[in-house]
C-alpha cells in the first residue's frame, strides 16, 4: 500500500511491468520488491528445499528470499532490480504456480530432509544414489534455472585508478569522499544503489539542518561538479584483492529494456587508499514460523516507507531486542500505519506508548499459509495471538565488513553492539568507517567518515582542506543480545538455503562443532546471498548449542564476491573472436581468397589446404599438393615460425650455450640445424641458426614455442650469462618468409630474385642477403619437405605481394601453394619433427639425436640430459610405422602393443604422435615413440585406438622413410 | 597484484610470467645432487621469498622480486642481470 506524502519515487511517472504474466504498476524509482509490496503482493517465491512460500525480507542487496527471473536472468534480487516499462519477472522454484506448488510436499517430508540429509544419501548403495536421490534432489531443490540459450546481451569490462576509493555513499562515505575531493585527491565513490545516500534514503532524519536526503543531494552535487571525482552509482564493490585492487560490478543498463548499452560492466579499480563505508545489515531473531511472507526486517519496513512510500502491511507487529527497531514503530505510527503490538525481549522497555507494548516477551509462533495472518506473543506467563499481516523483526545490526575479510582476516567481536567489527589493517590500505566499523549513529558516522577521509589523505601525503561536520542524530540505541526463541516449531536462519536452528543444533550434536564444519554440514550461508542476514545469528545458535561464547566459537571469513557477479560480465569481450588475440600472416587474405580453410596454430591462422576445382575432400587437395612439391614446386607461408635476431660480440658463444650443437664455428653465410634443451635435459625446441655476419645470427623456432624460446633466451642472456655481449630481438612479425620447395624450386626462386641464384653460390644450408623484386630480402637454402628448398624472406610489408608473385610463378611451373596438411605429410615422410614429437617429455636420446650433444663445453640441459634414467635402453624411442595388415589406417594418439598382447594400459609399448597418408609411398605413415624402438625395426606391433575403434598391425621402421640419404634436398 | 619493474614502474601482474625461486645455476661439473637440488627441490616457505619474474608484456627484463607469500606484500624488484 502506498502512503501519501512518503517516498522518493516519482509518482508522476508510472511504470507498467509484469510478474508471472500479470500486469503490475509501479513508479519510476521503485524496485520490483517495492512495487509488488505497494500492490499488496507478499508471496514472491518458494524456498530452496522445502518449497515454503516466501516474501521479501529486506530492502537491499542482502535479500535472501525474493529472487526472481527477469527476462533470461535467474536469481535476480527483487530488492535491487529497478522496474522499467515492459519488465517481465517470473517467480522461481514453483510448479505449477507460485500459489500451488506441487513440491510443497517436501515441507511435509522435512523431518527427513534436515541438515546432512544430502550427505547421508551417500551412505546408501550407490545405485540408489545414482537412480533415485541424485535426480530427485536435483529436480526438487534449486533456485532459478538458466535458459540454456546463448547469452546474446552485451557486457563490458573496464579499469580505473584513483587515490581514494570510497565504498558506499551513506553519511560516512559522503564525508570521506567530500574531504578527499575538496583536498584535490582523485576520488571514486561507488555505491550499489541506483541513488546515492545510503541509509539516509531509508530514514526520516535531519543532517546539517536539512532532511538527510537533501543534504546527501547537496554533497553529491558538489562532488559531481569536481573534475577529480567519479561517481559510480549502481556499482557494487565485490572484492578486495592484493595491492589495492578492487573488483566492482556496475549494473549499467539492468534498469532499462535491452538496448545498445551493455547490461553490466565489471571494473578493476586500483586505489592507493580505500574507505569501506558499506553500512550495516540488520539481522533477524530466529523464532518459529519466521519465514512466512510478511515477516521482514524492521529496518526494511521503515526503509520501504521512507524510500518508496510503501507500507509493508496494514497491521504491523514489531519484534525486537533493541531500540533502533522502535524507530520503525514511531515512523509507521506517524505515517498512519497501524502498529498492532510491539514485542521486545528486554524486560525494561518504556510502556507509555499509543500502541500495545509487550516487554520481556517474544514471538513464539506465526500463522498464515501464503502470508502472515497472526503472530503468537508469549510473555509474562501467557500466550496471545495477535492478528498481523506484517511482522517487523530486528535482532540488531551487523557491520557490513565483508570486504575487510577478503584477504583472510577474521573480524572481532564487539560486546557493546553485540556484533563483529572489522579487524583494523585487515586489508592494507583499506579502512572501515561508519556503521561498517560499528559506529551506529548518524552523527558518529559523519564524524568517522571525515576521520577516515583525513587519514587517507595523510597516507597519500596530501594536505587536508577544512570540512565542517554537519549536525545529526547522535543517539546509539541500546541492545541486549538475543538470538533465538526457544519454542516448538521450525525457526529459520538461512532463508535461502532453508537452514533452521534445529539444523545447526543437529550439526553440533553430530559433532560438526567448528563453524566451518557446521556451515558445510547445514549449508548455512552458502546460497547466493552468502548468509548476509543469517550468519551471525547461526553462529550464536551454534555457540548456544556447544556451550561456548560467540568469540570462542569464531566466525567464517567472507570471500569475494560480496554479491553475485555474472560470469558474462567478468568474461566480457572474451566470447567468439574476442576469446584470444588472432595473428594473421601477410598471405592470409590471399589464402582465404583461394578458399583455403584456415586452422589455428597457437594464435596464428594458417591455411589447411588450397582446394582446386573438382576436389571433394581435403585429402584430395592435400595429396595433390604433396605430389606437386615432390614433382614440381610448392610455396607455403612459414612466417609464423619464430625468428629471433641475435647480435653481439659473443653471439656465437651465447648460442653455443643454448643449443646442444656448436654455432660459433658456423661460417657467415651458413645455416645449421639446432636443438635446444631445457635445463632438465628434455628437448625444448628445434630450429635453425643462420649466421648472417660475424656478430649477427638469425635463429628460428617452431611456431608453437616462439614465445617460450624468446623468454628462455632472455633468461639465459640476463640471468645465466650476463657476462656475454649479446642482444636479442624477436623479428617474427617484421619478416614475411615463404618456403619454396620441389625439384623446380631454383627456377621459381630465380623468377623472383634480382640476382642469379646458383647451386655453386647457394649450396644446401647456405644463407645470405638477396634482392627480391627490388627489395632487400634474405634467402635461406633449407628444407622441411625433403625436397630442394629455399626460404625467401622480405620485410613484412612486402609479404603479400611477394606471396602473390610466388604463387603465380609457381603455377606457371606446374606448382602452386600448399597448406598445413601437405606440409605435415611431407615432413612425416622425412621423419622431421614438430611439437607432436617435441612435446616436453622427450629427450635427444629418445629422438635418436644423442649425437647432437656436444661433448666440449657447458650448455643448457647438458647435465640434465646425462642423468642415467634419461638414457635407458627401454625408453620410448622415436620410430616410424607402416601398416602391414588388412587395416591401413594410422591415427595419432593411439597406443602400441605387442601383436599378441591385450590392449590395456599396463601393456602399452608406446604411442603414435603423428600420422598421415603419404601419396608418394601410397601408404599411411606414422611417427611414434616405442619402448626400445630403435632395436625393434622390422618388428610387427599392433596400434589400438580405443576411442575410434581402430586396430592396425604395423611394421616398425626408421623414422625417415623417403629419400633417407637426403639426396633430393642437397641437390 | 602489481610488481615494481625497475624499467617500467608499477605494472599489473598479468604482464609478468613467474619462474620460481631465484637460485644460482650449478657450474660445469657440479654433482648430480647439486643438479637435483637446483632442478627439483624447493623450500616453499610461508613468508619471505626471492623469485624470478619475466616482464614479457613489458620491457623483457628478468626481475628478482622480494615478496611475502603470507601477506602478499612486495618489498621490491631489481634486474636479475645485476646478479641473483
Ligand atoms: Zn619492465
Amino acid at each position: 500500500m502506498r502512503v501519501e506524502g512518503y517516498g522518493l519515487v516519482d509518482r508522476a511517472r508510472p511504470v507498467r511491468f509484469s510478474f508471472d504474466g500479470q500486469g503490475h504498476e509501479g513508479f519510476a524509482g521503485d524496485t520490483l520488491a517495492s512495487a509488488l509490496l505497494a500492490g499488496g503482493m507478499r508471496l514472491m517465491g518458494r524456498s530452496f528445499k522445502y518449497h515454503r512460500p516466501r516474501g521479501v525480507f529486506t530492502c537491499g542487496s542482502e535479500e535472501p528470499s525474493a529472487l526472481m527471473t527477469v527476462g533470461d536472468t535467474p536469481n535476480v534480487r527483487a530488492t535491487v532490480q529497478e522496474v522499467f516499462a515492459g519488465l517481465e519477472a517470473r517467480s522461481q522454484n514453483a510448479w505449477p504456480s507460485l500459489k500451488w506448488d506441487a513440491l510443497e510436499v517436501n515441507d511435509l517430508l522435512s523431518p527427513f530432509l534436515g541438515a546432512g540429509f544430502y550427505y547421508k544419501t551417500f551412505m546408501g548403495p550407490h545405485r540408489l544414489w545414482e537412480r533415485l536421490f541424485e535426480p530427485v534432489i536435483r529436480r526438487a531443490a534449486g533456485l532459478g534455472a538458466l535458459s540454456g540459450a546463448r547469452d546474446a546481451a552485451r557486457y563490458e569490462k573496464a579499469f580505473a585508478h584513483c587515490d581514494l576509493l570510497v565504498i558506499g555513499a551513506g553519511p560516512a562515505g559522503l564525508m570521506a569522499a567530500l574531504v578527499a575531493a575538496r583536498s584535490g585527491a582523485e576520488v571514486i565513490l561507488a555505491d550499489e544503489g541506483a541513488r546515492m545516500g545510503g541509509r539516509m534514503l531509508l530514514e526520516d532524519e535531519e543532517v546539517g539542518g536539512l532532511p538527510g536526503t537533501l543534504w546527501a543531494d547537496e554533497v553529491l552535487a558538489e562532488l559531481a561538479a569536481l573534475p577529480n571525482v567519479r561517481l559510480m552509482p549502481r556499482t557494487t564493490v565485490t572484492g578486495a584483492y592484493d595491492h589495492g585492487t578492487y573488483g566492482a560490478l556496475e549494473r549499467v543498463a539492468l534498469h532499462l529494456p535491452d538496448g545498445d548499452a551493455p547490461r553490466e560492466c565489471f571494473w578493476r579499480i586500483v586505489a592507493r587508499r580505500a574507505v569501506l563505508a558499506a553500512g550495516a545489515i540488520e539481522r533477524p531473531i530466529a523464532h518459529p514460523g519466521n519465514d512466512r511472507p510478511g515477516v521482514m526486517l524492521a529496518g526494511a519496513v521503515r526503509g520501504y516507507l521512507h524510500r518508496y512510500g510503501v507500507a509493508a502491511g496494514k497491521r504491523v507487529v514489531v519484534f525486537a531486542n533493541n531500540d533502533d527497531a522502535h524507530r520503525t514503530v514511531q515512523d509507521l505510527h506517524a505515517a498512519g500505519v497501524r502498529v498492532a503490538a510491539v514485542v521486545d525481549s528486554r524486560p525494561e522497555v518504556p510502556r507509555d506508548a499509543p500502541w500495545p507494548v509487550h516487554a520481556g516477551a517474544v514471538v513464539a509462533a506465526t500463522r498464515g499459509r501464503l502470508g502472515l495472518e497472526a503472530v503468537q506473543v508469549r510473555g509474562a506467563g501467557r500466550e496471545i495471538w495477535i492478528e498481523a499481516d506484517c511482522l517487523a523483526v530486528s535482532g540488531g545490526w551487523n557491520p557490513a565488513l565483508h570486504l575487510t575479510s577478503h584477504m583472510g582476516a577474521r573480524p572481532v567481536w564487539n560486546e557493546a553492539i553485540a556484533a563483529f567489527v572489522p579487524l583494523p589493517g585487515a586489508v592494507p590500505g583499506l579502512e572501515a568507517a561508519g556503521a561498517a566499523a560499528g559506529v551506529m549513529d548518524t552523527a558518529g558516522c559523519l564524524a568517522d567518515g571525515l576521520r577516515a577521509g583525513k587519514a587517507a589523505l595523510k597516507a597519500l601525503g596530501r594536505r587536508t582542506k577544512a570540512v565542517s561536520l554537519p549536525e545529526a542524530v547522535a543517539e546509539v540505541g541500546g541492545i541486549d543480545a538475543f538470538w533465538q526463541v526457544q519454542a516448538k516449531g521450525r525457526a529459520w536462519l538461512d532463508l535461502q538455503n532453508d537452514v533452521t536452528t534445529k539444523d545447526v543444533a543437529l550439526a553440533a550434536q553430530e559433532n560438526f562443532r567448528s563453524v566451518e564444519h557446521m556451515k558445510r554440514y547445514t549449508t548455512q550461508g552458502m546460497a547466493t546471498d552468502q548468509g548476509k542476514t543469517s550468519n551471525v545469528t547461526a553462529l550464536a545458535v551454534l555457540a548456544d548449542a556447544t556451550g561456548r561464547s560467540i568469540p570462542a566459537t569464531g566466525t567464517t571469513t567472507f570471500r569475494p564476491p560480496y554479491t553475485p557477479v555474472s560470469i558474462a560480465a567478468m568474461g566480457a569481450g572474451a566470447l567468439g573472436d574476442g576469446f584470444a588475440p588472432q595473428r594473421f600472416t601477410t598471405s592470409d587474405s590471399a589464402a582465404r581468397q583461394r578458399g583455403a580453410p584456415m586452422i589455428e596454430a597457437g594464435l596464428w591462422y594458417r591455411p589447411s589446404y588450397f582446394p582446386a576445382p573438382g576436389e571433394a575432400t581435403w585429402r584430395e587437395a592435400s595429396d595433390r599438393e604433396v605430389g606437386m612439391v615432390r614433382q614440381a614446386v610448392g610455396v607455403t607461408d612459414v612466417s609464423t615460425l619464430g625468428k629471433i635476431d641475435v647480435q653481439g660480440r659473443d653471439a656465437g658463444r651465447f648460442l653455443d650455450f643454448v643449443y646442444t650443437g656448436r654455432m660459433s664455428t658456423l661460417k657467415p653465410g651458413r645455416v645449421r640445424y639446432g636443438l635446444m634443451l631445457r635445463e632438465d635435459g628434455h628437448v625444448m625446441d628445434d630450429g635453425t641458426a643462420a649466421r648472417l655476419n660475424d656478430g649477427h645470427y638469425l635463429i628460428t623456432t617452431t611456431t608453437a614455442a616462439a614465445g617460450q624460446v624468446m623468454q628462455h633466451l632472455d633468461f639465459v642472456a640476463q640471468v645465466l650469462r650476463p657476462d656475454l655481449d649479446v642482444s636479442l630481438m624477436s623479428v617474427t612479425e617484421q619478416w614475411a618468409q615463404f618456403a619454396v620447395a620441389g625439384p623446380r624450386a631454383l627456377e621459381l626462386v630465380n623468377a623472383v630474385t634480382d640476382a642469379e641464384i646458383t647451386d655453386a653460390e647457394w649450396p644446401f644450408m647456405s644463407c645470405g642477403a638477396v634482392p627480391v623484386a627490388g627489395v632487400a630480402g634474405r634467402l635461406f637454402r633449407i628444407s622441411f619437405s625433403g625436397e630442394r628448398g629455399y626460404e625467401i624472406a622480405v620485410p613484412a610489408r612486402y609479404g603479400e605481394s611477394l606471396w602473390r608473385l610466388l604463387v603465380a610463378q609457381a603455377e606457371m611451373l606446374g606448382g602452386g601453394p600448399y597448406g598445413m596438411e601437405a606440409l605435415n605429410v611431407l615432413r612425416i615422410e622425412k621423419g622431421f619433427l614438430t611439437h607432436a614429437e617435441l612435446h616436453g617429455r622427450t629427450t635427444a636420446f629418445d629422438l635418436g639425436m644423442q649425437g647432437m650433444l656436444k661433448s666440449e663445453g657447458d650448455f643448457i640441459g647438458k647435465a640434465g640430459a646425462a642423468r642415467p634414467g634419461l638414457l635407458a635402453d627401454d625408453r620410448e624411442q622415436l620410430v616410424g610405422l607402416r601398416p602391414v595388415g588388412a587395416v591401413k589406417q594410422l591415427l595419432a594418439g593411439a597406443h602400441l602393443f605387442e601383436a599378441g598382447a591385450e590392449a590395456v594400459r599396463e601393456n602399452s609399448q608406446g604411442y603414435v604422435t603423428s600420422a598421415g597418408y603419404s601419396p608418394t609411398l601410397q601408404s599411411y605413415l606414422g611417427l611414434a615413440f616405442l619402448k626400445g624402438g630403435r632395436a625393434r625395426l622390422g618388428e610387427t606391433v599392433r596400434m589400438v585406438d580405443h576411442l575410434r575403434s581402430v586396430q592396425t598391425l604395423c611394421e616398425v621402421v626408421a623414422p625417415q622413410v623417403f629419400d633417407a640419404g637426403g639426396g633430393r634436398m642437397r641437390g | 597484484m602489481r610488481l615494481p619493474c625497475p624499467c617500467c614502474g608499477d605494472r599489473d601482474i598479468r604482464e609478468f610470467t613467474y619462474r620460481g625461486a631465484a637460485l644460482a645455476r650449478p657450474g660445469e661439473g657440479a654433482g648430480i645432487d647439486r643438479w637435483d637440488d637446483y632442478l627439483h627441490l624447493r623450500d616453499n616457505p610461508a613468508g619471505a621469498v626471492r623469485d624470478l619474474w619475466y616482464h614479457g608484456g613489458g620491457c623483457g627484463a628478468w626481475l628478482v622480486v622480494e615478496r611475502d607469500t603470507v601477506t602478499h606484500a612486495v618489498d621490491g624488484a631489481r634486474l636479475a642481470a645485476e646478479g641473483l
